[in-house]
């Protein structure tokens, strides 16, 4: 078959959340902050299992964990961690059915139902957890 | 005939808004020979109630008749003149100047559909993802076999599917969703929206058939409820709603 | 594994998204009920790995944790190119990175647990 261009958008159509409003800033994030949870989680594994080199292999890793950036790092994970979940429970309702509205005559101008406050206060409220989640880590590791 | 010149009067003393311009920059590109898109500027004058296809058809008419767009009822029925408008998948016909509040309009064929050329685009793949999730009524008897009764139906159980019936396949939705812009294979929103189209008709009894269809690596999973689809939909179809509607009966919430 | 439907593998996905939140919830307060960095120290890590329902919980978290995560990767990578041999690749490549952390991270829970460090 000959070969066509499909003109698909492609990554950067994907991941570019500045023109369908906040719902698209949701799904780049939530896919980001897969992601990085994703990696954070490979390398837990793999900083845990150091332990296994006794107490002065265990202590050299906490040496390594416990620097500015070593904190800075955990208290994105903390936000990444924090957002994946919320909006992870929003966006599983939603895929559920809930909170998406009912299907009814629609009338000019057409705004979708699907796209109401709720899950919009959902989007917004992952994210000032997020947020208050990092601060609150941070305050935890660099208050000690 | 007084009528007609009292129609005429009132006309000629209906003060005209004063025409402003606009910069019109529209891609050209066509697949066969040339390697690149390029874009052509024009300035038009408009008034209040021009519409993004009224600019184009001047163009067409004094400037250049060579540019390629598909339309036809100019009423956003037909679903013909979807194109990106200053970025995003709009229904030329349905998009009055004034309201995209730019002094410079770009035109630009819709993403993730292969490029026939300038402004328009192929639609295979919409048609036959929509075809894929049988878009009619499915069922063993049939209403125009006689001693068949009409398939009645009260209103609450039209409201369920009359909405995503409003579908003009334009193919805007398929043109915002994030999945599309990668996904070569994803059976899209317009198609999902009218598998759900027809799995919420109460005389339909294909569900199951449908469900099966949708249900693999590249149906109704893919699609992670961004809702660009609704935003676009120039008819308040709501694809977004359908999916998730469609996803609750693979969930066990609806059945 | 390669023909399980898709809803099936959604649902194991969504399912241990749920399960991982409350079990990782007990996990991160676990590190809180001591002073956040004397939690991390050698005896009290040794301590928590030994305790049976702990290290139990740790299993499952990392089980949880990795189907999640590898399968949330493949819709990822499905998404981004297709094609048969590619898709296969991701598909197996990510359920042999699963299998991998999992048994990987079991080493770590299970030798520890049994004192053999």
């Amino acid at each position: 078959m000959e070969h066509r261009d499909e003109n698909k958008e492609g990554i950067g159509g994907m991941i570019n959340p500045r023109r369908y409003g906040i719902e698209r800033v949701a799904y780049l994030l939530m896919r980001l902050s897969g992601l990085g949870l994703l990696a954070y989680f490979i390398g837990h594994i793999y900083e845990t299992s150091l332990i296994l080199k006794g107490e002065v292999g265990w202590s050299e890793f906490l040496e390594l964990t416990q620097t500015t950036e070593g904190h800075v790092l955990l208290a994105i994970v903390i936000a990444m961690c924090v957002f994946h979940t919320v909006n992870g429970i929003r966006v599983m309702l939603g895929e559920g059915g809930v909170g998406v509205g009912k299907p009814a005559r629609p009338d000019y101008p057409y705004i979708p139902a699907s796209q109401n406050v709720k899950h919009k206060i959902g989007i917004y409220s992952a994210i000032v957890l997020a947020a208050i989640a990092m601060l609150y880590g941070l305050g935890v590791m660099f208050g000690e | 005939m007084a009528q007609v010149s009292s129609i005429a009067e009132e006309q000629a003393s209906t003060p005209l808004s004063p025409s402003k311009s606009v910069t019109l920059r529209i891609a050209r590109f066509n697949p066969e020979h040339d390697s690149e898109r390029k874009f052509m500027e024009f300035t038009i004058p408009y008034k209040k109630w021009t519409t993004v296809l009224d600019i184009i058809l001047e163009v067409k008419k004094y400037f250049d008749h060579s540019v390629a767009v598909r339309y036809s009822c100019r009423q956003a029925t037909c679903g013909s003149c979807g194109m990106k408008i200053n970025g995003k998948p709009m229904l030329a016909c349905f998009t009055k100047i004034t309201e995209l509040d730019s002094d410079v309009i770009t035109v630009e064929p819709m993403n993730n559909f292969p490029i026939i050329r300038d402004l328009a685009v192929r639609f295979e793949r919409l048609f036959e993802s929509h075809h894929k999730i049988k878009p009619y009524l499915i069922r063993d008897d049939s209403e125009i076999t006689s001693n068949e009764k009409e398939f009645l139906q009260s209103p609450k159980e039209v409201e369920q599917y009359i909405q995503f019936a409003n579908c003009i396949k334009c193919g805007l939705c398929n043109s915002a969703c994030p999945t599309m812009a990668t996904d070569s294979s994803f059976v899209g929103p317009q198609a999902l929206a009218q598998a759900y189209r027809y799995v919420a008709d109460s005389r339909d009894k294909g569900k199951n058939s449908r469900l099966k269809i949708i249900d693999e690596s590249h149906g109704i999973w893919r699609c992670h409820f961004a809702g660009s689809c609704s935003q676009v939909c120039p008819k308040g179809v709501d694809p977004a709603m359908g999916i998730q509607l469609l996803r609750g009966y693979l969930l066990g919430f609806r059945s | 594994m390669s023909k399980m439907r898709e809803s099936v593998i959604m649902k194991i996905h969504y399912g241990t998204a749920l399960a991982a939140v409350a079990l990782v919830a007990v996990h991160i307060l676990m590190r809180l009920t001591l002073n956040f960095a004397e939690s991390l120290e050698y005896e009290n890590v040794i301590a928590n790995y030994q305790f049976i329902p702990y290290a139990g919980m740790l299993e499952i978290i990392l089980i949880l944790l990795s189907i999640h995560g590898f399968n949330g990767l493949r819709v990822i990578l499905l998404e981004l190119k297709q094609g048969k041999v590619y898709e296969k690749a991701v598909s197996y490549g990510c359920v042999a990175a699963m299998v991998g952390l999992i048994a990987y991270g079991s080493r770590t829970i299970l030798m520890v647990n049994m004192g053999m460090v």
